[in-house]
């Protein structure tokens, strides 16, 4: 096998989770037309909540996914009640503001509960070796579960009642209060659901990475750049797109160092922002 | 009578004065939080065992005088920032007599610039990186041995095993790093090695997937960099996950950790250049014996010595031996007695380079090698492999 075929093999693995992560970010944008700035830090909660649960109960941790999934539920509604109901609808700048300063906080707790030294979920899936290269059993079941809640998501949100109201609220709340959807209920499912998603993807990345209280800043940043190639509001886009953006980092690196990545994932988004406004998979605005 | 009451009334109070206890006050930031953190904590325990124990004795004592040791500490949160801010704080504020050094190399150049500008003494450890002293410092002495001597003892290692190895230089894009593998191409090429890879990566770096991607197609058979703990760590376990077929494995600073041994199987073998190690049998003409450093530590802190536990205790006693000879806390005669020191303690030898273009630079102390093996009961044990007069055990070469 040549290097840059494993390379590739190795971005479209990991890049399976950039776009689960950036799914629900994708979605409260979308829904609610709010950029959720507690987005990293509920991903490290999600990192940290895997931990503690593999060490309490010291089973499978793709087995825990459900009730880390339930936990970033229950943590979606209390962030949306506390500080996000009463900024929907206003400047987007005090969503901003709002969500900003709950991030800070989970931060700071966070901090203080576990330093930034850096913690690893110690769980070994046997990998596939081909040729002199190996990729990691960790890597390949997270971009199965990757896969697998992106599709229960898109099931959830075309074939519940729901998720059609989710939909609906998206496309045109008033409209959808006047056939008798609640809008408040409905956007804080959706916004409890995209913390749930965040809190998923940041339990599969501590299955393949140290972490620190710290380090969902990085993939939050890489959320955006999925969310803006993906187009707002579509969170199986982003899936698409994660796995793009991981493809575009694995055909790449054979050829430069690393530490150019960055360079390129922002060139990237700074382009797509000019040339395709509603993203690579967004409704092309009439002429 | 009178007379001789009041006399007897005043020579009390001069004694009592002269034998009356004086705080001096030592600061340094701790990165308490960041990247930094493992490592930083590691020094940090050091300096706390030496004020501990010689406040234990009564303090230091000089020209007459004793001298409790206290501390003025900040979390500098592994951010040069913070340090530039919390040095001059601790000098203006604190009212700090004398300073150690955060840990690292570019926290370390920012607290300099600071502690030089107010004519400060500062010791250093947890620094390597030698630019900092061809600056024209005057106060600044360093105790770690310089960049330059990590990687030569782990090459002069793999000369005697292998010399026909490929090398594969990957690295921590940090002042420190740098330092340290530039000069050990250069010495790698020398001894005849062919360096078939060398890049750098971020320091966050967590992912390592695409740099070992590139290691196993440049078909390098050992591999020498890392940076600090979490990204030596991730880098080690990253390699044995991917099961990189190297037969040496050589790390900076990372390996040197007890936390180590949490990487299960793919913490063995791997290497580590110390600047000391428990079994690191020096003669100490000056303070503890290695043996008691060790007993000490390890009875206070649940955990054997890293060598940044080790330079951060030799750094008070060179400190404490300066102020002694000085015979008070006069910076300049401090500093004088600094550029004077040529003493052996449980660290090992410590020597500051007195000549205009490097002063303070490290020119007593020597490296070892260090390898994670398994004991005798299978549990992983750090052993000194370099250089073979000193080792504790023989270098396991080739590890896969």
């Amino acid at each position: 096998m040549s290097g840059i075929l494993a390379s590739m093999i190795d971005g479209v693995l990991v890049g399976a989770v950039y776009g689960l992560a950036a799914m629900g970010l994708s979605l409260i944008w979308g829904v609610m037309d709010v950029i959720n700035l507690t987005h990293g830090s509920m991903i490290a909660l999600g990192m940290f909540c895997m931990y503690l649960l593999f060490g309490a109960l010291g089973i499978n941790p793709y087995g825990l996914l459900l009730p880390t999934m339930g936990a970033g539920l229950l943590l979606g509604f209390v962030i949306y009640w506390l500080a996000v109901h009463w900024v929907v609808g206003r400047s987007m700048l005090m969503s901003l503001l709002s969500t900003f300063a709950v991030n800070m906080m989970v931060i700071g707790i966070g901090t203080a509960v576990w330093s930034t030294s850096p913690y690893n979920v110690n769980f070994v899936l046997p990998g596939i070796t081909i040729g002199a290269y190996t990729f990691t059993g960790n890597h390949i079941a997270a971009a199965i579960s990757a896969v697998v809640i992106a599709l229960a998501l898109q099931f959830f949100l075309y074939r519940t009642r729901t998720g059609k109201a989710i939909r609906a609220v998206a496309d045109n709340r008033e409209a959808a209060e006047l056939m008798g959807i609640s809008s408040t209920a409905v956007l804080s499912i959706a916004f409890a659901i995209g913390i749930a998603l965040a809190c998923i993807s940041g339990a599969l990345v501590s299955t393949l990475f140290p972490f620190t209280i710290l380090s969902g800043a990085g993939y939050q940043l890489k959320s955006f750049v999925v969310t803006i190639l993906a187009g707002l509001g579509k969170p199986f886009g982003a899936l698409v797109a994660g796995v793009l953006l991981g493809l575009l980092e694995g055909v790449v690196t054979p050829f430069i160092a690393v530490s150019w990545i960055p360079l390129i994932e922002f060139g990237l988004f700074v382009v797509v922002l000019v040339a395709f406004p509603q993203g690579i998979f967004g409704k092309r605005a009439a002429a | 009578m009178k007379q001789l009451t009041l006399l007897a009334i005043v020579l009390f109070f001069l004694v009592l004065s002269g034998f009356a206890q004086q705080p001096i006050t030592i600061g340094f930031t701790v990165s308490k939080t960041g990247a930094l953190n493992v490592d930083s904590l590691e020094q940090y325990r050091g300096f706390e065992l030496w004020r501990d124990q010689v406040n234990a004795g009564g303090g230091i004592k000089a020209g007459g005088k004793s001298y409790k040791v206290q501390f003025a500490s900040y979390d500098d949160e592994s951010n040069s920032k913070r340090v530039q801010q919390l040095y001059s704080r601790m000098i203006l504020e604190d009212k700090a007599d004398f300073l150690f050094s955060p840990y690292s190399s570019p926290l370390t150049a920012t607290a300099s610039v600071v502690t030089e500008q107010y004519e400060r003494i500062m010791l250093t450890t947890g620094a390597a990186e030698p630019k900092t002293y061809t600056l024209g410092n005057q106060y600044l002495f360093q105790m770690f041995a310089p960049a330059p001597e990590y990687l030569k003892v782990a090459l002069d290692a793999l000369k005697t095993k292998d010399p026909k190895a490929t090398v594969a230089l990957v690295f921590e894009d940090s002042s420190f790093s740098v330092a340290v593998v530039t000069p050990a191409k250069a010495y790698a090429q020398q001894l005849g090695f062919n360096v078939v890879f060398s890049e750098a990566y971020a320091p966050n770096t967590t992912d390592f997937s695409a740099i070992i991607d590139k290691v196993i197609a440049s078909k390098a058979t050992v591999l020498l960099g890392g940076g600090h703990y979490a990204d030596g760590s991730t880098l080690a376990r990253q390699l044995y996950g991917h099961k990189v077929p190297l037969k040496m494995l050589t790390l900076l600073v990372a390996p040197d950790s007890s936390q180590w041994t949490e990487l299960g199987d793919a913490a063995l073998g791997v290497m580590v250049p110390s600047q000391w190690e428990p079994q690191s049998a020096f003669k100490a003409q000056y303070g503890p014996s290695g043996a008691d450093f060790a007993k000490a530590y390890t009875a206070k802190y649940n955990a054997p010595p890293s060598y940044e536990s080790a330079g951060g205790y030799g750094c008070g006693l060179i400190l404490q031996r300066a102020i002694e000879q000085a015979g008070g806390i006069d910076s300049a005669k401090v500093a004088q007695a600094l550029n004077a020191t040529d003493v052996t303690t449980f660290y090992g030898r410590t020597k500051f380079s007195t000549a205009a273009n490097e002063h303070g630079l490290q020119a007593g102390h020597s490296m070892v090698l260090a390898q994670w093996q398994k004991d005798k009961s299978g549990k992983p044990v750090k052993e000194v492999v370099w250089p073979l007069a000193g080792k504790s055990a023989s270098l396991i070469y080739p590890i896969h």
